[in-house]
């Protein structure tokens, strides 16, 4: 009797070995197409009403779904207030916000491994050939920040990028204590760095292996870390600290400085006075489902980019 | 009195029919019996071979799997260009992961400098010297620290170690290789003492009667002759410590600045190759991707060689 109980347990372990790596797999390639599945059946249900209201965003349609959203650390603060706004609009929407960075997002888009792609830069030359649709849903400052014990509180654009470089490595030299400078920049695929290198001018085009390339000159030694949120860490814990941060991420824990006289505040980088900004983009790829759609139509409605001017500047 | 007997006769040849009757039916259903036994227990044994194959077809598939990945980026950056090169900059398509393997091989030597001493100390002490008592409360002790995850030791490393090093040292921010190896020489300690804890168990008790015997004192027991027989047990600990420093991903990424240079003192910061692999693959595409999954080649044929090495101390009969 006993032996019959093991040999029936080890014989369905086997079996549930098998049956739970067929599911999975099917799983992660039919999911897309169970949300779409879903989708066509709660739209089919609700295309009679549909058509004869109109798209009027405020009548109450059941819609429900999973929206994935990938991409920069940047833009995920932003997505989740949005995606709170929607989710209380539309109880039966899970909203998925997974914070990686720029680059990772554009891929995801590109992948579909992800409804919605964040990106806080423009879209590089070989990210323009996967065709995706750029919805530009907000504008957003970078903010140069050190710890609050620093003394400085103004750097021009040239102290920044020398900083950067590596060509001043001591605070006295801008006017502060005498201690190392501590870089802190953010990992290859981020969008803040891609963009904050390009309005710095941190990059350059330099010989390697008999090949011009335009490469990153932000200093070898500088600490890399991986999101908006670590770098926010190590400036408020080090302070000797230096790094950027988009400028919705400035709390009470770093100090933010003015660069060539300008605060970075919302106002003025909508008066161009404060020149270190960027776009957030939306990528989409191809079709839109239902649920996508909708999340993508309120970012762009007056409560959305309410929202959006909250810490950023809205493109209305 | 001879009816009597003949019924007795009788009656012992019906007893005598009867047990031949009953000797072969339990031959026939004890022969129907052992061979449904046989049966069940090849059938078992089968599973438990399926169930070994499992183990081994998955090492098989992680290595071909990482090499078809990885090969053609080899081939494409070139071998000694990627294995050498200085500079990793990946926007620029320049792919050299030398700082990468100093920092990673840094790292584990001062990992094994910090965790082995110690851990072997920490070994014959519970081994040899350690009150029952005592061992009741260090044993728990040390798994609990075998169990906590590395994430952790990376949080705790961040938060105290990381400071610590920055006022004490002229390191820039306290992120360097010191924090890392530091960090990773804790995570290696259970691994170490268990092991050569009970390898020094093993060693026969008349190796320590004999020395002691001879006048020896304990700790030149322990020294000159535990120790010694103890030394295959010992060294597959200090391996199993390489194979864990030189794997850990998180911890390393939380405490080592990660800058890909290649670091010139113990106080800079540096880019341990998993920690380039984990940071980078998010969103690494075409040669970028590919140059990771190469870098996932040199950490395989790293941790193969360690195994080799290990195969051939511990096969050697001490």
């Amino acid at each position: 009797m006993k032996k019959i109980v093991v040999f029936l347990l080890l014989i369905s372990m086997v079996l549930i070995g098998f049956v739970g790596c067929g599911e999975k797999k099917e799983e992660s390639v039919s999911k897309e197409v169970n949300n779409k599945v879903v989708e066509e059946k709660e739209s089919a249900s609700k295309s009679s009403e549909e058509k004869t209201n109109g798209t009027n965003i405020s009548t109450k349609k059941e819609l429900s779904g999973t929206i994935s959203i990938v991409g920069s650390t940047s833009v995920a603060p932003l997505a989740e207030k949005l995606a709170e706004e929607f989710k209380s609009l539309n109880p039966k929407v899970k909203v998925e916000i997974q914070a990686v960075g720029s680059t990772a997002g554009v891929k995801a888009a590109k992948d579909k491994t992800g409804q919605i792609g964040m990106a806080s830069r423009n879209l590089k030359t070989e990210e323009e050939e996967w065709n995706l649709t750029k919805h530009i849903i907000a504008y957003d400052g970078i903010a140069v920040v050190v710890n609050p014990s620093n003394d400085i509180s103004e750097l021009s654009k040239e102290q920044v990028k020398k900083i950067f470089k590596g060509e001043i490595t001591n605070w006295n030299e801008v006017g502060g204590k005498d201690e190392a400078i501590l870089v802190v920049s953010r990992e290859s695929g981020s969008g803040t760095r891609g963009a904050f290198e390009d309005i710095v001018s941190l990059k350059e085009k330099v010989e390697i292996n008999g090949e011009m390339k335009k490469v990153s000159q932000v200093r070898e030694d500088a600490l890399i870390a991986d999101g908006n949120g670590v770098v926010m860490a190590n400036i408020a814990s080090k302070d000797n600290a230096v790094g950027y941060v988009s400028l919705s991420y400035v709390d009470g824990t770093v100090k933010s400085l003015k660069i060539d006289g300008e605060d970075a505040t919302v106002e003025n980088i909508q008066k161009d006075k404060y020149k270190i900004s960027r776009p957030f983009l939306m990528l989409t790829n191809g079709e839109m489902d239902d649920v996508t759609k909708e999340y993508i139509d309120f970012v762009f409605s007056d409560k959305g980019q309410e929202i959006v001017s909250l810490k950023n500047i809205s493109v209305k | 009195m001879n009816t009597i007997n003949i019924d007795i006769k009788k009656m012992n040849k019906k007893l005598k029919k009867i047990k031949i009757n009953a000797d072969a039916k339990n031959s026939i259903s004890a022969n129907r019996k052992t061979q449904k036994r046989k049966h069940i227990e090849r059938l078992v044994e089968f599973i438990f071979l399926f169930c070994a194959l499992v183990a081994i077809i998955s090492v098989g598939t992680i290595a071909v799997f990482v090499f078809i990945k990885g090969m053609p980026a080899l081939v494409e950056i070139g071998f000694l260009n990627f294995l050498t090169g200085k500079m990793w900059k990946p926007s620029a398509e320049v792919f050299g992961i030398l700082p990468m393997i100093l920092s990673s091989l840094y790292v584990t030597i001062g990992a094994i400098v910090i965790g082995v001493p110690i851990g072997i100390l920490s070994a014959v002490f519970m081994a040899e010297l350690a009150p029952k008592w005592m061992k009741k409360i260090i044993r728990p002790i040390i798994d609990l620290l075998a169990g906590i995850p590395s994430v952790v030791h990376g949080l705790f490393g961040l938060l105290v170690i990381v400071p610590f090093i920055k006022e004490h040292t002229n390191s820039l921010g306290g992120d360097s290789l010191l924090a890392a190896m530091i960090v990773l020489g804790i995570m290696i300690l259970p691994t170490v003492i268990s092991i050569s804890e009970s390898s020094i168990n093993q060693v026969p008790k008349t190796y320590k009667e004999a020395s002691l015997g001879m006048g020896a004192s304990k700790i030149q027991t322990i020294f000159k002759v535990i120790i010694p027989a103890a030394k295959s047990g010992i060294i597959t600990a200090i391996v199993l410590g390489i194979g864990r420093a030189i794997g850990e991903t998180m911890a390393v990424i939380l405490v080592a600045g990660n800058a890909p240079q290649i670091p010139t003192k113990i106080t800079d910061m540096g880019r341990t190759l998993t920690a380039n692999i984990a940071m980078e693959m998010n969103y690494a595409f075409g040669l970028h991707q590919e140059a990771l999954f190469a870098t996932g080649v040199v950490l395989f044929c790293f941790i193969m060689l360690i195994n080799i090495v290990l195969n051939i101390i511990t096969r050697k009969d001490y």
